[in-house]
């Protein structure tokens, strides 16, 4: 249920996102989706890929500082209110969404977000009893 | 002007008579009262009565900074706590303060000799001193205060900070005497003339300048900026504060130190050999006079050479030259004595391993300004922005907080910071003094 990102510590400085997605290029592996937060010096840099494990080896080896974290990738309805019903369960249950972002992947009728929470479990819980649907791991990395 | 006439002027002989003498009587007290200097010369083979006169002083044993550090906080006193009436501090090399204490008696002596300093760049009763120096544990305010109450000259204790206030307070005070660091004069020239004021809107007439490294060119500056005579002056605390050296205004070239309280040596920083008049190396000290913390051959780590011509002003003392650079990697931030090992022991209790970091000192306009660089390693890395962001401020708060001057921390990538030869290059300094 829970799924793994890799986040990557970037200087604000031109080439850097250039240099990471070369390097995740050359060794095969494929961005599913991804975010970059940034403030004025630096920028975090959050990847779904499909081979997290090789994913981080790769980029620790050509010196970055690479994170590991538990997320959820959570199924939306793709229509008006379709986020929004999902935030009001997570708020009736009083969860704080640290961050989130849209995936690049869009399938028929609903779209993939992740989130990151601090109180992971109480929100798979929350999510679920509100019928919401968790994708599973290797659903979202084989997408 | 010449403070002390009596003994400013001293002929060599009977001066030299006078340093052997407070010299015999320095090492017989120090050896009975300070266990660490007893200690020192028992392992040096040398015993009180060998010191006959001034050419055995190369016998004893050197100290250093580690030396305090070793017995802090008060292991090197001379004289019981009940007998220091004043402590002063300055940076240590780690997270402890050098710290050094006063007599009743030392705070007279201190006062006479900063007496003498200001007598010396000209000033005299009927003068306003506006002394920027920072008043506290560090010994520029007070130093300054003390000796120009001496003097009889009116004292403006308006300690650092807030320029526009300074400038305000001068103009209005009528201040004819600027006290403080070299690069706070340029600082408030700047905003002077940001405010759109003349230097003929104040009475300015002199300035001593000191606490930190300062060049021929930026005296220029200075004297031409404020329309004033600049004068440099030189001390330490573990010496006594300001008031070891300073320039005559008459000749503005070479600090006279005040020998009838201490002794100057050049020595070769590596081999510990003692060098003639004339050649460069580092300073070393022995105060003739202080009863609390009296030091033997204290290495300053500042390196200078001494000029034993007589000068113009009538002063029989040597002079030193401008001090030109340091043994060890001791950083001058705004005044602040700051030790890279400071940096680093602040930045291993916030992260709990060894960090990587740079120290990037420059000079935006008149000021200085560090950034410490921090590599991100996995320990303290997170991805989400606010906790890096604390991360951050929390180091730049640790810091300020240990070494009495801020900076600004940037985090950065692993491996962004330069290595050679597998070592890091801990200090980048930008500064053109």
């Amino acid at each position: 249920m829970k799924l793994e990102q890799i986040s990557i510590f970037l200087e604000n400085k031109s080439g850097r996102l250039a240099e990471v997605t070369r390097i995740l290029a050359e060794a095969g592996i494929n961005i599913r989706a991804l975010s970059l937060a940034d403030t004025a010096d630096f920028g975090i840099l959050r990847l779904i890929v499909n081979d997290t494990d090789r994913a981080k080896e790769v980029l620790k080896k050509n010196g970055f500082t690479v994170g590991k974290t538990e997320v959820l990738g959570v199924e939306v309805p793709d229509r008006p209110g379709g986020l929004a019903g999902i935030l009001e369960i997570l708020a009736r249950e009083d969860i704080n969404v640290e961050y989130m972002y849209a995936f690049v992947q869009k399938s028929a009728d609903s779209a993939i977000i992740i989130f990151r929470f601090d109180e992971l479990d109480r929100a798979i819980e929350a999510l679920t009893r509100g019928g919401v649907r968790i994708l599973k791991g290797e659903e979202i990395y084989s997408l | 002007m010449i403070w002390n006439e009596e003994f400013e002027t001293l002929p060599r002989e009977a001066l030299e008579a006078l340093q052997g003498r407070r010299l015999r009587d320095l090492v017989e007290r120090v050896y009975v009262t300070v266990p660490p200097y007893r200690k020192k010369m028992q392992e040096a083979g040398v015993r009180p009565e060998d010191i006959k006169g001034l050419d055995d002083l190369k016998r004893l044993p050197f100290t250093t900074k580690d030396d305090l550090r070793d017995n802090y906080p008060f292991g090197m006193f001379a004289v019981p706590l009940e007998r220091v009436v004043r402590v002063h501090a300055s940076s240590g090399t780690t997270g402890k303060p050098t710290v050094v204490g006063y007599t009743r008696r030392d705070i007279e002596t201190w006062a006479e000799l900063m007496a003498r300093t200001l007598t010396a760049a000209g000033v005299h009763r009927g003068d306003v001193v506006h002394n920027a120096y920072g008043y506290g544990l560090f010994t520029g305010g007070l130093g300054f205060h003390y000796g120009a109450e001496r003097i009889g000259a009116t004292v403006i204790p308006i300690s650092g900070g807030n320029t526009k206030r300074q400038i305000m307070i001068m103009k209005d005070f009528g201040s004819t005497v600027l006290t403080c660091t070299p690069s706070y004069a340029l600082n408030i020239a700047e905003v002077m003339e940001e405010m759109g004021l003349r230097p003929s809107d104040l009475r300015l007439r002199v300035g001593i300048f000191g606490a930190e490294p300062w060049s021929e060119r930026m005296r220029q500056e200075i004297e031409k900026k404020l329309q004033i005579d600049a004068i440099d002056i030189y001390g330490l605390s573990e010496i006594i504060g300001p008031g070891v050296s300073v320039e005559c205004i008459e000749k503005k070239h070479g600090l006279h130190i005040f020998e009838d309280h201490f002794i100057p040596e050049i020595i070769n920083p590596d081999t510990g050999e003692v060098l003639p008049y004339g050649e460069e190396g580092e300073l070393v000290f022995t105060t003739l006079t202080k009863e609390a913390f009296p030091v033997i051959r204290y290495r300053t780590r500042d390196i200078t050479r001494l000029i034993p011509e007589p000068c113009i002003c009538g002063r029989t003392f040597v002079r030193m030259e401008k001090v030109t650079g340091r043994t060890d990697d001791m950083l001058i931030i705004r005044g602040v004595n700051v030790f890279p090992s400071q940096i680093e022991h602040v930045l291993m209790s916030v992260e709990g391993v060894e960090p990587h970091y740079q120290i990037i000192v420059d000079r935006e306009g008149a000021l200085d300004v560090m950034e410490v660089q921090v590599e991100v390693s996995e320990e303290i890395f997170s991805d989400e922005i606010k906790v890096l962001e604390g991360l951050q401020k929390r180091i730049e708060q640790e810091l300020k907080d240990a070494l009495a001057v801020s900076c600004r921390v940037k985090l950065v990538e692993p491996k962004t910071i330069q290595r050679s030869e597998g070592k890091a290059k801990r200090v980048i300094d930008r500064r053109k003094i």
